[in-house]
């Protein structure tokens, strides 16, 4: 079989029965979960860190802040993009190569630590 | 050739075994996907240089006292995260009108998706406005690449005073333009990419083509350039 013939039956629209996944309403709610996350980090930045509601401090925002911002990332790549709908060869094959980026956060942030310590002394 | 089918033929009928993708996805869609996925490397690797200088430095400007104005409007001070959160709900909803333009495809409604598609790129337009006032608001105070402002002015971007440094000041100013830049130029190929696709759909090219999947593949890149500015917006508003 040809890599043409193979394109053409890919590419028909017979193909689209996982795509089943997202209706009307399923995508407003996705859009209510992103907008909601987005509220409570204006709330987190805007009135809990300022007034240290609840002992609120940036050290303890920040972290939440990161994890917010992953449950969004998840929300878009995993419905608007519909990843989670696709093969689960074609998952992996995407979301492994991510460790590679949580690697270099690894070395640089514990690069960075050096630059502190060593490059610039009695900071 | 024989017409009997032997055991080896047979076994050719599993996902990896040749004859079909195994991602079951068009050839096209798959390269967005690993286009897609080497463009987070990039964005990565740029968010992580400005996460470990900003680590390695002992000050930094405060986000909120950098960017507390709305831009077109009298509020100059005192309204942190206000002209970014409306800038990242415009990218928001323009990523949804993108999966109703997707969703109207597979029902091959032509006139729908055009509808979805315009109001993306109207949305698209209107986030690089508001970057283009925020760039033009910091230039105005100083900021660009190789370029702050003088020291007195600095002491309005910092909490304390005695943290007031021009090095870090400008290590922020040169990282911000960089990475909403390289961010905006992506948003700006978008919209361009969308409007070429939206007057393909006008033209019937997908009606003639029996699918709108090229719909599917913009839309996977509009959504990632969302997916991106979710990370700026983090870091370097919130953080």
């Amino acid at each position: 079989m040809s890599l043409e013939t193979t394109h053409d039956i890919h590419g028909g629209h017979d193909d689209h029965g996982d795509h089943e996944g997202m209706t009307r309403k399923k995508i407003l709610v996705v859009l209510g979960i992103l907008t909601a996350i987005t509220a409570v980090e204006f709330i987190i930045a805007l009135y809990l860190v300022p007034h240290h509601v609840m002992g609120m401090t940036l050290h303890i925002a920040n972290p939440i802040y990161i994890i917010l911002t992953l449950a969004k990332a998840f929300y878009i790549v995993a419905y608007f993009m519909h990843l989670k709908f696709e093969k689960v060869s074609l998952i992996y094959t995407m979301v492994l190569p991510i460790l590679f980026i949580i690697g270099l956060i690894l070395v640089l942030t514990n690069e960075s630590h050096y630059w502190v310590d060593v490059l610039r002394p009695g900071k | 050739m024989s017409t009997t089918v032997s055991q080896i033929d047979e076994v050719k009928t599993t996902p990896w075994a040749g004859g079909h993708s195994p991602f079951k996805v068009e050839y096209g869609k798959l390269m967005m996907w690993f286009f897609l996925l080497s463009d987070a490397f990039t964005f990565s690797t740029l968010l992580i240089s400005y996460g470990a200088l900003r680590f390695s430095s002992p000050s930094w400007p405060a986000p909120d006292l950098v960017f507390q104005s709305v831009p077109l409007t009298s509020i100059t001070h005192g309204a942190p995260l206000v002209f970014v959160g409306i800038m990242t709900f415009i990218l928001i909803a323009s990523s949804v009108t993108m999966v109703l333009a997707v969703e109207a495809g597979h029902r091959m409604a032509r006139k729908e998706v055009v509808m979805w598609m315009i109001l993306t790129v109207i949305g698209g337009f209107m986030f690089l406005g508001c970057q283009a006032l925020e760039w033009t608001h910091l230039h105005e105070e100083g900021f660009w690449w190789g370029h702050i402002p003088s020291h007195e002015e600095l002491k309005h971007f910092f909490h304390d005073e005695k943290l007031v440094n021009p090095v870090y000041t400008q290590q922020f100013a040169n990282l911000f333009f960089t990475i909403t830049g390289f961010h905006g130029f992506h948003v700006f190929s978008g919209v361009i990419i969308n409007i070429v696709i939206t007057i393909n759909v006008l033209l019937g090219t997908y009606e003639k083509r029996g699918s709108y999947l090229m719909i599917e593949k913009v839309g996977l890149y509009w959504h990632f350039v969302d997916l991106v500015w979710v990370f700026v917006f983090t870091f370097f508003y919130l953080v």
